[in-house]
């Protein structure tokens, strides 16, 4: 029975039916993965809510300091020490020195986010590229890379960039990039990982296949190909950077006086925590709120691009 | 010969075929009335098991085929209480006179890997790769038979013998990954085994193999079958494993059945499209016609959360018309034989005769 | 066995920490001016002695392959800031103290966070859950240097019930809330990777198959779960060390406990380099031996690693 004949008689074109392909039509509608990945992230409603309050805060850092009538090193020597108030537009109180600590809250913002921001480029930058480099040349390239890497993994990258800081100085870009330069370990890891499995899939194979240079498939192919899981593990390094700079300053290695951030804000607020507590509050209110924030949108991205992991 | 094992060591010569053709035994060992199962997913409600109806008798085998997606391995899984914990199953398995989907864990356990046991698909999974292969078939004699340790491991290394594994003591000690994926099933079925079930549910036992190691497992399978006297249900997408090895056969599709019945009328009389589609998808040695050709049905699987109006396999159907966007019945027809199809069977086999002239 | 011990921490973690003092020793020779030529006033005698100890008459790999030969010996040469004292000296001063407080954190992290996950495992998406995975997650976001001055507010300054900092050689009373402070991070950490990476072998085809056996669920917890689960515990193990590491700078320096990272901290800011220098190397020391230790662990564990 298995004939030529009925074999072609059942592969003849399905007889049409109309109800039944609207139907169908409607069910199948194509999504993209980033149409799907943007659909799951609006669901998300943490990330979203996180979303819109890290805006919030980065656009407070960035003018809400105009109205005040007070400079971030200007000592009022009539109000030092004192609690939020309205009378003297010290809204949220002033330092030991007098310095107002509305206007040195948000200008510490400034300070934590733009080290965070770009100490996670700086990390991303290279974690992507010696990742992706590795992961493509695989071989005894890679597992010298690798092995590099683990290297520098277990050291206390803390210790090194405390030693870096002591022999050359508390420099606020030497800052950003001893941090870049020690966080790009698991960035260049994830990327090594994707390369290595994206390396073996079709579309990879038939460029190369058809001539593409190495620098080509890297830069064409798997580049925008992690982009996903890289936009994930930025956001996440965007927090650890912010509190790696705030650890540094907190212990008074990082930003210097009367320049400051965050940790420099936490570092005063704790020492008159008995006294002014508010000191401690409101800096300690605005990283908290801004770490958890970016670990939302992180969860939220990586679930929306990721569905499986959770 | 007093050692109960004995018949371990005797297994008559290799390819005798069982099974088939065999009057149906009286006693009936597994009843399943109406099961259904449920998913929740983000997505909503997935039905991936819709009324489905059978009985099996001590001894006798029956194939579950269909796609993936079909609902056949979460049948499986919900007649042995292992569904996933979003999963739900109503309807009644009766067993033993109990309604296994209504029996508390502890009950469960009593009978799980006892006197239902079951296989899997990969094998490369099912055995737990931090744990010796001695250890985990010890644990199932000593929960279920009391055995101490070292009878444990007597019994053991005797069943991985039957499985055909040689130098079976010394393979105890050693760990899945040190296993070919061949010899892991062999250990999967003889951990299966270990206490006799009744009931055997192998689900896909060979999709993962190579194909010489496939015919090695069902050859194996069947010996097993007639000398422990294992009742089977075997779950395959291949007609063609059903074939040697079944009874009844249940026809799967997108969580429904469209045909069930004797397994050597289904084969001669098909009476469902799909049916028809997945017998002509069956590469035949035996057949030579000086064609290769091989017909495939047109389509891939439906997706469960977005199901068509009507027949489910209408999208696909080459027979279909206006009716189909109506729910087809299961309908009992012959002896024994069940359908869920509007088109009369004088049509379809008339269409096929006609295809051949 | 022996040969996967040996090869471990012979052949790998000795030149593992090789790269790291050659790395460190050459990287602050680039620093401006050169680290020994400091603005700071020193004492003749004390310029003397240190230009001796490092070699500075030498040329640059003499000096080299004399620290290598001084590190292997375990001399970590003078401080700058306390002048009659080695940096040995001052290390062994306050490592108890550290010592005392890491170990607490770190043995408390480990077990709390475990029992943690697996809980909230077994109780996946219900209440116990989400309160479990509620608290780790601002256990993990919330830094230590926010924590310390507000449990120190709320427990020393508000209640009174423990002091608000100092050692007293250790007591309890003293101990606990640097400890608390410590390891809230790892607890949560663990937590959340033990609940993960629990769920994930609950949901296992070969979990699956313990319970087509018939097996109790405890028995199945404890015997087919329990050790794959905590394999990616055993693997954060050693982040976690470096982070308790890292943190117990923050909190010895808070509550003025006499150990490392405080040492260091003073030492950073009083540019006291040898002794910078040679907590760096000391604790990439500790930290690449310890690492060295967890892969030996898991390799025991993991029947798949070849040993």
């Amino acid at each position: 029975m298995n004939t030529p004949t009925t074999a072609a008689r059942l592969m003849r074109p399905l007889p049409p039916l109309p109800g039944l392909d609207e139907a169908l039509a409607q069910s199948i509608q194509g999504r993209s993965l980033w149409a799907d990945a943007r659909r799951r992230f609006l669901k998300n409603r943490a990330a979203l809510a996180s979303l819109v309050i890290l805006g919030l805060i980065v656009l407070l850092c960035a003018f809400a300091a105009l109205p005040s009538p007070h400079a971030f090193d200007d000592p009022d020597f009539e109000n030092m020490h004192i609690a939020p108030e309205l009378a003297t537009a010290h809204w949220f109180g002033t330092d030991s020195l007098g310095r107002d600590l509305y206007v040195r809250t948000l200008l510490g913002g400034r300070i934590s986010l733009m080290v965070g921001a770009l100490g996670a480029l700086v990390a991303v930058l290279i974690g992507t590229l010696y990742g992706a480099t590795a992961g493509f040349l695989g071989g005894k390239t890679d597992s010298v890379m690798m092995r590099f890497l683990e290297i520098l993994a277990s050291f206390p990258v803390m210790f090194l960039v405390i030693l870096l800081m002591t022999f050359f100085g508390r420099e606020l870009w030497l800052i950003f990039l001893a941090i870049g330069a020690v966080s790009w370990l698991d960035m260049a890891r994830i990327v090594r990982g994707q390369t290595l499995s994206l390396k073996r899939k079709e579309f990879v194979e038939a460029a190369r296949v058809c001539g593409v240079s190495r620098w080509g498939i890297i830069t064409r192919h798997i580049v925008p190909n992690v982009l996903g899981i890289v936009a994930v593990y930025a956001t996440l390094l965007v927090p650890s950077m912010i509190l790696f700079e705030s650890f540094l300053s907190y212990l008074g290695l990082g930003v210097q006086e009367p320049m400051t951030s965050w940790g420099a804000l936490l570092e005063q607020g704790a020492k008159a925590i008995e006294a002014a507590p508010w000191e401690l509050a409101f800096p300690a209110g605005f990283l908290v709120t801004t770490l958890f924030c970016f670990n939302f949108i992180g969860d939220g991205l990586r679930d929306a691009l990721d569905p499986k992991e959770r | 010969m007093t050692d109960p094992h004995a018949h371990a060591r005797s297994l008559p010569p290799e390819g005798a075929r069982v099974g088939s053709g065999r009057p149906r035994a009286a006693a009936s060992l597994l009843q399943v009335r109406n099961l259904n199962v449920r998913f929740a997913t983000p997505e909503g409600e997935v039905a991936a098991v819709n009324d489905l109806s059978f009985d099996l008798a001590e001894g006798e085998s029956l194939g579950i085929v269909g796609e993936s997606g079909s609902g056949k391995s979460q049948t499986a899984f919900a007649l042995m209480g292992l569904l996933a914990k979003n999963g739900r199953a109503r309807g009644e398995v009766i067993y033993g006179g109990a309604n296994l989907l209504a029996l508390s864990e502890a009950e469960l356990n009593r009978r799980r890997g006892s006197e239902i046991a079951m296989i899997y698909q990969d094998p490369m999974t099912a055995l737990n790769p931090y744990l010796s292969v001695g250890d985990q078939l010890t644990e199932v004699l000593r929960f279920h038979k009391g055995m101490d340790r070292k009878a444990a491991f007597a019994e053991s290394a005797r069943m991985l013998d039957a499985v055909k594994i040689a130098e079976a003591k010394k393979r105890l000690g050693m760990y899945p990954h040190e296993f070919s994926g061949g010899m892991r099933q062999r250990v999967v079925i003889a951990m299966a085994l270990l206490c006799r079930p009744k009931l055997l549910i192998a689900d896909e036992p060979t999709t993962a193999l190579d194909v010489t190691v496939q015919a090695q497992i069902l050859r194996l399978l069947q010996e097993l079958r007639r000398d422990f006297g294992t009742a089977v249900i075997m779950i395959t997408h291949d007609l063609g494993v059903v074939a040697g090895v079944c009874d009844q056969v249940l026809v799967m599709y997108a969580g429904r059945v469209m045909e069930q019945g004797p397994a050597e009328a289904l084969f001669a009389r098909p009476s469902h499209p799909y049916t028809m589609g997945l017998l002509h998808a069956v590469p035949r040695m035996d057949h030579n016609h000086g064609s290769d050709q091989l017909a495939t049905i047109p389509g891939n699987p439906p997706n469960l959360l977005a199901l068509p109006p009507g027949c489910p396999f209408a999208p696909r159907c080459v027979e279909r018309d206006a009716a189909c966007l109506t729910p087809a019945p299961l309908t009992d027809f012959d002896e024994q034989r069940r359908r869920a199809c509007h088109r009369p069977i004088e049509h379809l086999l008339r269409a096929e005769t006609e295809g051949a002239a | 066995m022996l040969k996967f011990i040996f090869r471990r921490l012979v052949l790998e973690a000795l030149p593992t920490l090789l790269v790291l003092v050659t790395v460190t020793f050459f990287l602050i020779r680039l620093a401006p001016g050169g680290p020994f030529s400091t603005e700071a006033a020193m004492p003749p005698e004390v310029m003397a002695a240190v230009a001796a100890k490092y070699r500075l008459d030498q040329p640059v790999w003499q000096q080299y392959l004399g620290y290598l030969a001084d590190l292997a010996r375990g001399d970590f040469g003078p401080s700058f800031k306390y002048k009659d004292f080695t940096v040995n000296d001052l290390v062994w001063a306050a490592a108890p103290a550290s010592f005392r407080l890491g170990l607490f954190a770190f043995v408390i992290a480990v077990i709390v966070g475990v029992a943690a996950g697996v809980t909230a495992a077994l109780r996946q998406n219900t209440w116990i859950d989400y309160s479990v995975m509620g608290v780790a997650m601002i256990g993990v976001v919330l830094p230590n240097f926010v924590l310390a001055p507000a449990l120190a507010l709320v427990f020393a300054i508000w209640l009174k019930w423990l002091p608000a900092g100092g050692w007293e050689g250790g007591k309890l009373m003293y101990v606990v809330l640097p400890v608390a402070v410590l390891c809230q991070h790892y607890i949560s950490v663990i937590a959340r990777i033990t609940r993960g990476s629990m769920i994930e072998v609950l949901g296992s085809p070969y979990i699956r198959t313990a319970r087509a056996k018939g097996l109790p669920t405890g028995y199945i917890l404890r015997r087919h779960a329990l050790k794959p689960a905590l394999l990616p515990v055993i693997s954060y193990l050693g982040p976690a060390f470096v982070g308790i590491i890292t943190g117990s700078v923050v909190v010895e320096s808070f509550f003025g406990i006499p150990g490392i990272g405080q040492l260091f901290v003073n030492g950073a800011l009083n540019r006291d380099y040898p002794m910078v220098l040679g907590l760096t190397i000391l604790i990439g020391a500790l930290t690449i031996f310890f690492n060295a230790v967890v892969d030996i662990l898991y390799g025991v564990i993991d029947p798949r690693i070849r040993l």
